[in-house]
């Protein structure tokens, strides 16, 4: 890449920085508008973390392969007792036995 | 803003060091598993400091992936960034719903917080205020650069020694990522109305990523089941004084 080039490019990563800023300060600036927080309003922003993350889950789950799938759903089993490094533990071993074992 | 008084600086030195020490491990596998991913950087004309660089100033993962993949395309410069800003638009819900939890913050301290508000400094917030415990800056900057510092040096080794990882497949390294989130799900079954949630939020978004396409899905899906969370009858838990829970 040549000056210009890298320059563009430095250019382009500012940008996408501003606009990921503006994401993270955005909901803050809408929500601070309001006097107070309706009940209903409420219930839906006690959803978002689990509503967001599980969008983040569910494609990876059906697009991922079936040794994915599998390892998944053991780690989904080991997490409803278990941290969430027992379920890494756990799923890695899963897909790796599959992968370096069976296939 | 307010004087932080000396007794309670000192009480917000502890919490800090606290912050930063807790569930370590966690959240070291999560920043070593991304560092790797940055590999692909230098494949696409980023020199080791366009790499870093990129890090330090959006600090957003999945978008930086998204980006660096553009950029290497050609693709229009505005198409890039709306591209993350995309990928990045489920922290407006983020920043929405952690209000309630850092208004006490200055201004200073709220643009720290906000531009440190990653997918597990976001979780990690929820919880800690679901638990009754408080939000103070210290613990909130203490987690943050947990995450933070560890991600930039990430970014270094992984954009220096990129090349030296092969298939992150044969490693195994391409499972963790969703099992991850998935733990963090989890952490919220308490929550009113969790299953129904989760249940149209997925449906939701695997329909989005066959219909519309990534990245949208994120967005899509999580929209359908705050919009359930929103229509479902409300629990009592509203007009009850919110009690003080310990969950381990």
């Amino acid at each position: 890449m040549d000056n210009a080039e890298h320059m563009h490019l430095i250019y382009v990563i500012l940008a996408a920085a501003v606009a990921t800023f503006l994401t993270r300060i955005g909901g803050y600036v809408m929500i601070t508008q309001m006097k107070r927080i309706p009940p209903r309003m409420e219930a839906a922003l006690n959803a978002v973390p689990a509503a967001v993350l599980s969008t983040l889950v569910a494609p990876a789950f059906l697009s991922g392969g079936w040794d994915v799938a599998v390892a998944m759903l053991v780690a989904l089993a080991v997490g409803l007792r278990f941290s969430s490094l027992w379920m890494l533990l756990a799923g890695w071993l899963v897909v790796m036995a599959i992968r370096h074992l069976l296939v | 803003m307010a004087v932080v008084a000396p007794e309670s600086f000192l009480h917000d030195k502890r919490r800090f060091l606290a912050g930063r020490t807790w569930r370590f491990s966690r959240h070291g596998v999560r920043v070593a598993l991304r560092g790797t991913v940055h590999a692909l950087a230098v494949d696409n004309g980023f020199s080791v400091f366009d790499a870093v660089f990129m890090s330090a100033t959006v600090y957003a993962g999945a978008s930086q992936m998204v980006g660096i993949e553009l950029f290497g395309h050609n693709v229009q410069p505005w198409l890039i960034v709306l591209s993350v800003f995309a990928v990045n638009f489920r922290h407006i819900l983020y920043s929405a719903s952690i209000a309630r939890h850092i208004r006490h913050f200055s201004g200073l301290q709220k643009f720290f917080a906000f531009f440190l508000l990653v997918d597990p400094q976001y979780a990690e917030t929820e919880k800690r205020a679901e638990r009754g415990e408080p939000v103070t800056f210290a613990w909130y900057l203490g987690f943050g650069l947990i995450i933070y510092l560890p991600w930039q040096l990430m970014t270094l080794l992984g954009a220096i020694f990129g090349q030296m990882i092969g298939d992150p497949k044969a490693i195994g390294l391409d499972v963790l990522l969703p099992i991850y989130f998935m733990g963090l799900v989890l952490g919220f079954r308490k929550r009113d109305n969790w299953l129904p949630v989760v249940a149209v939020s997925s449906l939701a978004s695997i329909a989005a990523m066959h219909f519309v396409g990534s990245p949208w899905h994120v967005s899509i899906g999580a929209i359908a089941g705050i919009l359930l969370a929103a229509c479902l009858p409300l629990s009592k838990r509203h007009e009850e004084p919110v009690t003080l829970e310990h969950e381990v």
